[in-house]
């Protein structure tokens, strides 16, 4: 167990054929990111494809040199180290299990290139197939397996030589929804029991909310924001934290210079919100979808700053009829506003929002 | 272009869809009509299979069974008359010392320089798919004694292993290693040696190719697995890359073997098999027999023997690829 630690890393591709021609196809897949792991943690780098979440990841285990910048796994620099001295064990997105190898030996891998001896090798194997109960599938080739029991191998080929750090590389991507949800809960109760700091990158906010001690979200090779998921998901840093995370996103209203945030579930029919604060807002309604039991209504308000598409989100238990082309009366919280910047898209100090009624 | 008769039908008649009801209906046609050659499967199988089936015949089938009856025959240069002498000519190669010692030297020189071409081929093609600057420059170079004709460049090995004048001699006698001359080629084991390095060097660029296509196919990310594993640089080319590679090096030694098998233009020109037949092989010795000797019945039985030895090690390292379990 080991704290990992990233200091002012940068990552810069340079652009095959680019090369040549200038500095064109130059990259910043990680520019510039601080960032470190407290021990035993989950951590979850999320972000959308190309945001240089897996460049750091791979860039901590070694198998990428990083352009500027220092990783500290245990306390000590690593960036001289290549990827066996750093005591890290990776689960790539492929799994990357050899294929020509049982599943004993690909357990056994890691071990055999530790220098363990033998009795000691067949041990370890047993206690990580039987942590990952895949004891049945010891004598199998990887292709004879489906995906979740390739991943369990591939999690217990990581597990095996006890490693400082997991490293996991959007390791359920590659499995059906059904599958994911349950692998999901698997990896989080193994990751309590082994307690093993781990590095989790996903593009997936649902995985990252339910498995993350803390997230840190990336974009475009920067961090934009790291916290407990609760406190990214209700006090987002930024405008592209807002709108990446949650499903449907938040709602932004432009109003002087601002952007007025709230999440879809916050804007309530005006009879659910009470209190002083709230702030009723007529909702035109256009069109109604029924998910897993929520209503999602899309529409526009008015009144809380230009004229915008909103979306709001009524919990099943809200039974209040909402008819497509019908305007309601709806409300928000006060304390349920975000503000950011309208430039910049950063967080900014609350404004006073009253509307008419 | 519309007359069905035109068109025969083959087997049941396709007849033209009903297009009532669609306002813009084209008058029935016959569909088989809008077929271009390039749509007709059958047809182009057999036009593109024709030349090499001609070729295979013509170049491949009717010297092999001419070559059979041949060895069954009197037929010399000087009389070029069929007359069946039964086995004859095999009695005859048989006794003959000379026949045992190309058979032994082919076996000897293709198994040498196949596991030279193998190794060699292995390491060349890790430096090859290495990524530096002027790799390209460095393909071509590596390329060249592939592409050049064997002829030609083993007429460049001999000025370099002359007797008199070989550059290489003249390198070691510089650098003091040797006092004399080596006589590469006049020497029964420098001979040997001499032409298993042509033929390594020959055949190498090819295999390593060949092994490059298949390190190219190895998954980046078990590679990567493999190094986060903790395995070095060893590990990993045992355990790793050549388990995975080992079908394609099978091939690259199949065609490294029968290349050298079945080559004569080495040995005839650079050393006619000699000194006093130590380099003999089994083509170069079926051709002095049978073209050069003019006994053409006694080539065949020769050159005959090339053929099961050679059906046998590729059926041998085919099977071998087809156990591998390596997917």
């Amino acid at each position: 167990m080991a704290v990992v630690e990233v200091r002012g890393l940068r990552k810069v591709f340079d652009g095959g054929r680019a090369r040549r021609r200038g500095s064109h196809g130059r990259v910043n897949a990680v520019d510039g990111v601080d960032l470190a792991t407290s021990e035993g943690e989950y951590l979850v780098l999320l972000g959308p494809s190309g945001c240089g979440k897996t460049t750091l990841l791979r860039t901590i285990a070694g198998l990428e040199q990083p352009t500027d910048g220092e990783i500290w796994i245990g306390g000590h620099v690593v960036n001289e180290l290549p990827p066996r001295a750093r005591r890290v064990a990776m689960v790539f997105q492929s799994y990357a299990l050899y294929p020509h190898k049982t599943v004993r030996a690909n357990i056994v891998f890691p071990l055999k290139a530790q220098g363990i001896d033998k009795t000691e090798r067949a041990k370890k194997t047993e206690w990580a197939a039987e942590l990952l109960g895949i004891g049945p599938l010891l004598d199998r080739r990887p292709r004879q397996l489906s995906g979740g029991e390739r991943q369990r191998v591939a999690l217990a080929r990581a597990l095996v030589r006890e490693p400082s750090v997991f490293l996991l590389d959007e390791p359920l991507s590659n499995l059906d929804a059904k599958l994911r949800a349950s692998a999901r809960d698997e990896l989080k109760r193994f990751q309590r029991r082994v307690r093993t700091t781990t590095i989790y990158v996903t593009h997936d906010q649902v995985e990252a909310m339910g498995l993350g001690d803390r997230i840190a979200v990336m974009y475009e090779g920067r961090l934009r924001q790291l916290g407990p998921p609760v406190e990214v998901y209700d006090d987002p840093a930024d405008t592209f934290v807002a709108t990446f995370l949650g499903s449907p996103p938040m709602n932004l209203v432009p109003r002087d210079g601002v952007l007025v945030g709230f999440r879809p579930e916050h804007l309530l029919p005006e009879t659910l919100v009470h209190g002083d604060d709230r702030l009723v807002v007529p909702f035109q309604v256009d069109r109604v979808e029924h998910l897993s039991g929520d209503r999602h209504l899309y529409g526009t308000v008015r009144g809380l700053g230009a004229e915008t598409r909103v979306i709001a989100r009524l919990p099943v238990t809200v039974t209040a009829p909402v008819e497509p082309g019908e305007e309601h009366q709806f409300a928000v919280h006060a304390d349920r506003l975000r503000f950011f910047d309208a430039d910049s898209g950063e967080r900014t100090e609350p404004v006073s929002v009253r509307t008419g009624s | 272009m519309t007359d069905p008769a035109l068109y025969p039908t083959h087997g049941q008649s396709v007849s033209p869809p009903e297009v009532t009801g669609v306002p813009h209906a084209s008058p029935p046609v016959d569909l088989r009509e809008r077929r271009r050659l390039a749509d007709r499967d059958g047809l182009l199988a057999w036009l593109f299979l024709l030349p090499s089936v001609v070729y295979i015949v013509a170049l491949v089938a009717i010297p092999f069974f001419l070559a059979i009856a041949f060895s069954f025959s009197d037929v010399t240069a000087g009389d070029p008359s069929f007359d069946w002498a039964g086995l004859r000519n095999y009695q005859n190669v048989f006794d003959d010392p000379v026949f045992w010692q190309s058979l032994r030297n082919t076996i000897v020189f293709t198994a040498v320089s196949m596991l030279l071409i193998v190794v060699l081929g292995k390491v060349l093609a890790n430096i090859l798919i290495a990524d530096f600057h002027g790799k390209w420059l460095v393909r071509f170079l590596v390329l060249l004694p592939w592409t050049t004709p064997v002829a030609l460049s083993t007429i460049a090995w001999l000025w370099l292993l002359d007797s008199v004048f070989s550059p290489i001699d003249w390198v070691l006698r510089e650098l003091g290693l040797i006092d004399v001359n080596m006589y590469w080629l006049g020497k029964p084991d420098l001979a040997i040696g001499s032409v298993i390095v042509v033929h390594v060097w020959r055949l190498v660029p090819l295999a390593a190719v060949i092994m490059m296509a298949g390190l190219v196919a190895i998954p980046k990310d078990v590679q990567e697995a493999a190094s986060v594993d903790g395995a070095g640089f060893w590990r990993r080319m045992f355990e790793i890359t050549i388990p995975l590679t080992m079908p394609i090096i099978a091939v690259a030694a199949l065609f490294g073997a029968v290349l050298t098998f079945t080559d004569m233009a080495v040995v005839y020109v650079l050393t006619r098999g000699g000194p006093t037949n130590s380099t003999q092989v089994l083509a170069s010795w079926a051709f002095f027999r049978g073209i050069e000797g003019g006994d053409v019945g006694q080539g065949a039985a020769i050159a005959l023997f090339l053929f099961p030895l050679l059906l046998a090690a590729a059926i041998a390292i085919l099977r071998a690829v087809r156990r591998m379990d390596v997917s």
